[in-house]
């Protein structure tokens, strides 16, 4: 299930749609699983009327989140080391997410092999809403 | 520097998993995952962030018995001009809207698993200034919290960067 350094190497990809119409509900499930009730992210009317934004937008953490289990569906389960995200852009509802890891490098630290990747989530448009970088152990 | 603790459960995973959109059985399917090179249930990469619930002094979450800022009668319950200085929640006021996270990291030293007894302490790390384009003057700070287990061996690291923008942040 995890990588293996003699199959892979730099420039491997991995890509999953991690969300699909992100709904509003989701975002609700995330606020109640994390904690994070932020009524920017739940609250159509503040986030209308007192904060001054169209609406309601995901938690920057839901993304990161859908995105780690790309990257925990590719690398295997308890492999990552290091997993690092900015939030570029905002998620809004009925939005898709694509996220993306890339190889960028193999290296050998501390008897371990260690894959370092680049990680990149899009939007339906293109436009970049998580930019990363993730390190996972390997199999040799 | 806060510091609380933080006790795992298999079905608080279970929850955090769904609401990330991930059906893993690692994260609910104990049969399943005991077969698995983990040996048993894990939380996924994100998972410490659930740690809010059990911080005594979280803001984010409404407090018993106190005004709270999200929308009720009025579109905000903490009007600027109702906060009194002495309650604790003054920091709830709409100028957390200006508060967003910019960054995250996460450096894992073993797995988080079910029955798991974490201590929680958070210290802040570096601040700064940036001229935004989208947000006016952006204030950068960063806040690193240490998860350790019962040995008192790292689990988690996690930093986190929080922006306070001037104004709500533009659409392009």
């Amino acid at each position: 299930m995890a990588l293996n350094v003699n199959t892979l190497k730099v420039g491997d990809t991995h890509e999953e749609l991690v969300a699909e119409n992100l709904s509003r509900t989701q975002i609700v499930q995330y606020a109640g699983a994390s904690g994070d009730y932020m009524p920017l992210h739940t609250d159509e009317v503040y986030a209308r009327e007192i904060a001054g934004y169209p609406g309601v937008f995901a938690h920057g953490m839901l993304s990161m989140g859908a995105t780690g289990a790309m990257l925990t569906h590719w690398v295997g389960d308890g492999r990552l080391t290091k997993y690092s995200a900015r939030f570029t852009r905002q998620v809004w509802p009925g939005d898709d997410l694509l996220a993306k890891a890339t190889i960028t490098n193999i290296i050998n630290e501390n008897g371990e092999v260690l894959a370092e990747m680049d990680v990149l989530t899009t939007n339906q448009n293109g436009q970049t809403v998580i930019s990363g970088k993730a390190t996972a152990r390997i199999d040799t | 520097m806060a510091a609380f603790k933080f006790p795992v459960d298999a079905s608080q995973i279970m929850l955090f998993a769904r609401a990330v959109g991930d059906d893993n059985p690692i994260y609910h399917d104990s049969e399943y995952a005991s077969g698995t090179e983990t040996k048993g249930i894990i939380a996924p990469p994100t998972f410490v962030q659930a740690s809010a619930q059990y911080d005594p002094n979280f803001p984010l979450r409404p407090t018993i018995g106190e005004p709270w800022f999200g929308s009720g009668k009025e579109a905000t319950g903490t009007p600027k001009s109702d906060i009194q200085p002495k309650e604790k929640s003054e920091k709830k006021s709409s100028d957390s809207a200006r508060i967003l996270h910019a960054e995250q990291q996460y450096i894992y030293h073993k797995p988080i698993r079910p029955g798991d007894d974490l201590s929680v302490t958070t210290k802040r790390g570096k601040s700064w200034e940036k001229e935004g384009r989208r947000g006016g003057t952006m204030r950068f700070s960063e806040t690193i919290t240490e998860f350790r287990d019962t040995k008192g061996e790292l689990v988690v690291t996690a930093t986190s960067v929080g922006v306070t923008t001037g104004k709500a942040v533009s659409q392009d």
